[in-house]
């Protein structure tokens, strides 16, 4: 089996303005290693830079400094089809003109193929993704579904060693889109190929990558899979990106109080006492702002174990959601906004007062200024 | 409600008038053409049909001569004009710099030049090449003429094109050749088609560079009309004749396609 790792070192893409003169440096410097039958997922916000860095190793954008390796070999003056990829767009980009058969047999009839051997590809490619029914239609006759499978079927008769997908899902309505969400998660499964998958959907994200590559403004934040990525969240934005409902991010002040330490939060309305774990971390932040960051479902209205927070924190419910298996709340203290989350069927009412504890095992804390993790 | 359905009706006596006003032309010369050369010269609507101006205008001139000329020049420029535009529309659509916008107005900007400025040097050029009064130069001339709007109407098409398909392609293996005749071209069809009309019906009407730069041998049928206003004066029945043998194929192509025309000339502007 060829070797489809891919390894991005120090990769920056500019783009120039009308002039010629650098403008706007999308991708600064990055460097990612994929290894070969990973499934490596690029997710931020719009505008981080994980498409760009995708086409380039698609060789659909130049480079403009850095270099990109696939299977040990430098592809950065490599022409697309040669670099033994395939990729999946978001917009399915099928041929309009040509039928399904043709949408899947174009690259192998372009790479000279033998009719048979055509022939034999996309009937298994077209099995495999339920597609043998479709195969003398054209892609307008298709559903959205229909059509994302056509370019998944597209791709793998290209056989290729690194998938591409560019936020293949966003088009599909939401049943559609969990759907397909597992048919390439499966196909992933079988194939063992290295698939490189770009989404600004967390959920997404979370669900299909053996390894997450969080981006913001052409910069890594974090790479690592998806429940390091969740409990240990290396920096601010990761926190807040990843998990949803988001974490709680509150803005405070390390202070002493009689022989320990407490956060105070800068409404002043939110003060919590450190537990020894943190202590050490936060010493050096003492009256330095910090911010404190708490998974919705750490907060519940039970002490978890005798770390929870001493004193209850006394909030007010604004907003129940109930989805069933967990409510979300939206509460209220002072002018601080918090959210939590709580497992099973629960009856609350806007209005209503709640006692809530804080699992401070689980809490993180963030410099302020850097926006790093303390307690790590 | 009322005010509305008055107000079509107006529009449609108005159009209606409009085009009549713009058809009585071409009606007078076809009848004129039925006419003999006494009765040409009354207006009036009742006459005995004749066919005489046709027999005598096929027995003076090598009718079948001018149209093939006619033919080879339009289908020969139209098709030289696409070689040209459909590559540089691909590379003007999907890969603009910062000067294509500027580019393709001045491009048009050509096209208001009048022909006559450059009508010296163009033969003087045309002489020492031995173009003159040759099919090859009529249709380099012509895709000369034709080529702004060729690549107008193509870039136009072409931008619809989602830019996603043809990185696809590209993908898939299709260098730009490929790109262009299995991706593209079929996809913008219908815009290259009606250009292509248009092309035609521009370069089959062209008369200033055909009457200026032929005499006999590569002469269009526009020089077969003109040939029929000259020194021993004017011959209305014969000129109509002539005039409706030389337009009557590209009305009737007009006609047949007028669907495809209009599509593709409001193209982008409805959308």
């Amino acid at each position: 089996m060829s070797d489809g790792s891919v390894k991005i070192k120090n990769l920056v893409k500019t783009y120039a303005n009308e002039h010629g003169h650098p403008a706007f440096t999308a991708v600064k410097g990055i460097d990612l290693e994929i290894k070969d039958g990973e499934f490596m997922v690029l997710v931020g916000p719009s505008g981080c830079g994980k498409t760009t860095t995708l086409r380039m190793i698609a060789g659909l954008e130049s480079i403009t400094s850095g270099t990109i390796e696939i299977g040990g070999k430098v592809v950065n003056d490599v022409e697309p089809k040669d670099r033994g990829i395939a990729m999946v767009f978001q917009n399915y980009a099928l041929y309009p003109h040509m039928t399904v058969f043709e949408n899947m047999a174009f690259g192998l009839k372009l790479a000279k193929k033998s009719k048979d051997d055509i022939r034999d590809a996309v009937t298994r490619a077209a099995k495999a993704l339920d597609l043998d029914q479709l195969l003398h239609r054209k892609p307008q006759t298709l559903s959205g579904g229909q059509r994302q499978r056509v370019a998944l079927g597209r791709a793998i008769v290209r056989n290729p060693k690194v998938f591409l997908f560019d936020e293949p899902l966003s088009n599909l309505d939401a049943k559609m889109r969990v759907q397909m969400r597992t048919e390439i998660s499966r196909l992933h499964a079988v194939l063992r190929t290295t698939m490189i998958y770009v989404t600004h959907d967390q959920v997404e994200a979370m669900t299909m990558g053996d390894r997450i590559c969080v981006m913001r403004a052409g910069v890594i934040m974090q790479v690592a899979d998806p429940l390091t990525l969740y409990r240990q969240p290396q920096n601010v934005f990761v926190a807040g990106f990843i998990g949803s409902p988001p974490m709680n991010l509150l803005n405070g002040v390390v202070k002493r109080s009689g022989c320990g330490l407490e956060f105070v939060d800068e409404t002043g309305a939110f003060i919590v006492p450190l537990p020894s774990r943190l202590e050490k971390f936060a010493e050096p932040f003492v009256g330095r702002k910090i911010i404190f960051g708490a998974r919705p479902e750490h907060l519940s209205p039970t002490p978890t174990s005798d770390v929870g927070t001493q004193k209850p924190l006394t909030m007010t419910i604004e907003l129940a959601e109930p989805l069933g298996s967990e409510t979300i709340l939206y509460l209220k203290s002072g002018a601080r906004q918090i959210v939590a989350r709580h497992i099973g069927e629960q009856h609350c009412q806007p209005g209503q007062t709640v006692a809530l504890h804080l699992n401070m095992e689980k809490v993180h804390l963030f410099d302020a200024e850097t926006g790093n993790v303390i307690n790590a | 409600m009322e005010s509305s359905r008055s107000r079509s009706w107006l529009f449609g006596i108005i159009g209606w008038l409009v085009a009549i006003v713009l058809f009585f032309p071409i009606f007078w010369v076809a009848i004129t053409a039925f006419k003999t050369e006494q009765a040409a010269y009354s207006p009036s609507l009742i006459f005995s049909p004749t066919l005489e101006s046709f027999h005598e205008v096929f027995a003076r001139s090598n009718y079948v001569g001018f149209a093939l000329n006619s033919i080879y020049i339009a289908l020969g420029s139209t098709l030289l004009c696409f070689i040209i535009a459909i590559p540089a529309a691909y590379r003007m659509a999907f890969f603009p710099s910062a000067k294509t916008q500027s580019t393709l107005l001045w491009m048009l900007s050509t096209k208001m030049m009048p022909a006559v400025g450059v009508l010296l040097p163009i033969y003087l050029l045309f002489k020492s090449a031995g173009l003159l009064d040759s099919v090859w130069g009529l249709i380099g001339i012509y895709t000369l003429i034709n080529l702004p709007i060729a690549i107008w109407m193509s870039y136009t098409y072409f931008r619809e094109v989602p830019s996603a398909i043809l990185e696809a392609a590209r993908v898939d293996g299709a260098g730009i050749m490929s790109q262009i005749w299995h991706v593209l071209t079929p996809m913008a069809l219908p815009g290259i088609s009606s250009t292509a009309l248009l092309l035609i019906i521009l370069s089959w009407n062209e008369a200033f560079w055909s009457i200026n730069l032929t005499s006999s041998h590569a002469a269009p049928l526009t020089v077969f009309i003109a040939s029929y206003s000259s020194p021993e004066g004017l011959f209305w029945a014969k000129l109509s004749a002539a005039s409706l043998l030389a337009v009557a194929p590209i009305m009737v192509m007009g006609w047949l396609t007028q669907k495809q025309l209009v599509s593709g000339l409001t193209f982008g502007a409805v959308k």
